[in-house]
């Protein structure tokens, strides 16, 4: 379309998604998760997905990290065609997913020696993990092993292993999903610490309706599902950096929050079904 | 129905401290045997009777049975007869005159060095299959039909086989023990690779790993339980199994030994026996345990 017309005329574009849809065979007959998925990010944006619970906020993600492939539509990262999982994209997984067996040191390493490993001897390799696991304040953790660290940390070192990879995009499903509210609001507040100083791009899965306003330039509404797609689109122009406790009486903060979940809750209440 | 065997869904939660176990009835014999783990805590003797005293009173109303029952046999010996003849026999375990009388001690190591060849030969086979199986659905659907269909005959059946191919005793005996113990390792292998969680495959595909890095890294630490399980099992059977196969082949080892001392109608020696290879059969498995809980990353 318009992308392939005129190349070079953004960018800063990061990730396109075009008319990408998602149907999943199952045994009751195709499902159609997703559809007619139209959507932009600049380089440097945050983004963030917001939706009620199985809408397919998941599957987009897990679509843009190449961990399943589209029924329709195309993606580019960077003007190329997503056709895979790939290192270009650091992914956080809601479960850390860290691998039991190893350090936190050894568990970032794993992802840097595969990005980096051609280039750079093992001492750079070892600086770039160290560095990357500095970043997210858990310098005095790298011998611990996964379980020996709290849900929090566990998450941290999470966002440490995309990071050291130096993605064009991190990828987020519900990171902070899982832990206590004064955790989450921590890793919040250090997490736009981090995009700021590295100008990550970040795409993050949420149903949080104040995680999204305070970290947002975008928030990406979703309808509910099946055959769900973007709703609506909520430019969030708070000033950065953004502090929560004076956010909470600003009258702009207070009105984006109520756009949101004037969207989630009146126009498009979840209808729970009968399990 | 002989595919169900390693067709385990995925989405099945992997059980992280009791590998699933196929052999029923071997699992009920080493839980049996397995003593209760001992917390560590300020020394608690009422604790350490409660845990010691029921095992030796369960020895002693053995041995009364036993005295009991004997106490008017000449053909059966009594505890104390067998006792004696014991320390006998174990004041010199390592003599040798000739081939066909040699001390207890060169006979159990005989059959020990059966079985750890023949383990050994079904570990280098039986992992690297197990894996491949669970690793790639064609394999799967190609191998576990035959799995199915072989593992249930009994090891003795496959003793004349190896006789025929081997033409000689030693060699047959290790085929024995090779083919009844391989079966174990492929299948908790395989079952393990397949429960493998989706998150660390997950972490794997974003990653890119190579698939030497997907092995080492991620399918070999997190199938260890599953495959120590396999392992575990597979001695089990195999020192079972060597006692029954030395009796039919002969030569030097704990099976042929017994056979031997019923040819002499020795029983003492006969019941010594029992005991000497059920004590070796539970420092196997003791052992064993041992390098599945350094293993387990739990
Ligand atoms: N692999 C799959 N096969 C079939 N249906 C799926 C699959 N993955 C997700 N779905 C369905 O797609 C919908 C969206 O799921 P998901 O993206 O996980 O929702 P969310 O993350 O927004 O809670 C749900 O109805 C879910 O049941
Ligand atoms: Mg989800």
């Amino acid at each position: 379309m318009l992308v392939n017309a005129t190349p070079s005329i953004n960018t800063r574009r990061t990730l396109q998604i075009q008319d990408v849809g998602m149907v999943f065979p199952t045994k009751r007959g195709p499902f159609v998760a997703l559809r007619d998925i139209n959507l932009e990010v600049q380089r440097g944006e945050f983004v963030t997905l917001i939706g009620h619970s199985g809408c397919g906020k998941s599957t987009l993600l897990n679509l843009v990290a190449g961990l399943t492939t589209p029924s329709s539509g195309i993606m580019l990262l960077q003007e190329r065609e997503l056709t895979g999982p790939g290192p270009d994209r650091g992914v956080v997984f809601q479960n850390h997913s860290l691998l039991p067996w190893l350090s936190c040191l050894d568990n970032v390493l794993l992802a840097v020696e595969r990005v980096f490993s051609e280039k750079e001897g093992k001492a750079q390799l070892r600086e770039r993990a160290l560095a990357a696991l500095d970043l997210v304040g858990m310098s005095h953790a790298v011998a611990k092993r996964p379980h020996e660290i709290s849900g929090g940390m566990k998450q941290r070192v999470g966002i440490a292993r995309a990071l050291a990879m130096e993605p064009k995009m991190l990828l987020m499903d519900e990171p902070f999903g899982a832990l206590d509210a004064l955790t989450r609001a921590r890793l919040q507040d250090e997490l736009m610490k981090i995009v700021a100083t590295t100008g990550a791009t970040v795409m993050m899965v949420t149903h949080d309706v104040d995680e999204a306003v305070l970290l947002s330039d975008r928030i990406v509404m979703m309808t509910n599902g099946p055959a769900a797609t973007i709703g609506e689109v909520l430019r969030v122009d708070l000033p950065r950096p953004r502090v929560r406790v004076a956010l909470a009486e600003n009258r702009d903060y207070v009105q984006y929050r109520k756009e949101v979940i004037d969207f989630l809750y009146t126009r498009h209440s979840h209808v729970e079904k009968a399990a | 129905m002989g595919r169900a065997l390693l067709d385990t869904p995925r989405d099945v939660a992997p059980p992280a401290d009791t590998p699933p176990v196929r052999r029923a009835t071997v699992v009920a014999v080493s839980t049996a045997a397995t003593p209760a783990p001992a917390p560590r805590e300020p020394f608690d003797w009422r604790g350490l009777g409660a845990r010691v005293l029921p095992p030796l009173g369960g020895v002693a109303l053995l041995i009364a049975v036993w005295a009991l029952a004997t106490q008017k046999s000449v053909s059966f010996p009594t505890p104390l007869a067998t006792f004696d003849a014991a320390v006998k026999l174990f004041s010199d375990p390592f003599y040798s005159n000739g081939p066909n009388d040699q001390g207890i001690g060169w006979n159990i190591l005989f059959s020990l060095q059966r079985v750890g060849l023949g383990f050994g030969l079904a570990a280098l086979v039986g992992i690297p299959l197990g894996f491949i199986i669970g690793r790639f659905t064609l394999f799967n659907r190609m191998l576990s039909p035959l799995i199915s269909l072989l593992k249930p005959v009994s090891p003795l059946a496959w003793l004349p086989i190896g006789l025929l191919v081997f033409k000689s005793a030693n060699p047959a005996a290790i085929w024995t023990i090779f083919i009844c113990s391989i079966w174990p390792m492929v299948i908790n292998t395989a079952v393990g690779v397949q429960k493998v969680p989706e998150d660390y495959l997950n972490v794997a595909r974003v990653l890119k790993l190579s698939e030497w890095k997907i092995a080492t890294r991620i399918l070999l630490p997190s199938v260890m339980p599953y495959m120590l399980t396999g392992v575990r099992l597979s001695v089990g059977t195999a020192w079972l199994v060597i006692v029954a196969a030395e009796m039919l082949t002969g030569g030097v080892g704990i099976g042929f030994w017994v056979w031997d001392e019923w040819n002499n109608l020795n029983v003492a020696h006969i019941i010594i026996a029992i005991f000497v290879i059920g004590a070796v059969g539970l420092l196997l498995e003791w052992s064993l345990l041992a390098v599945a809980r350094r293993f387990d990353y739990n």
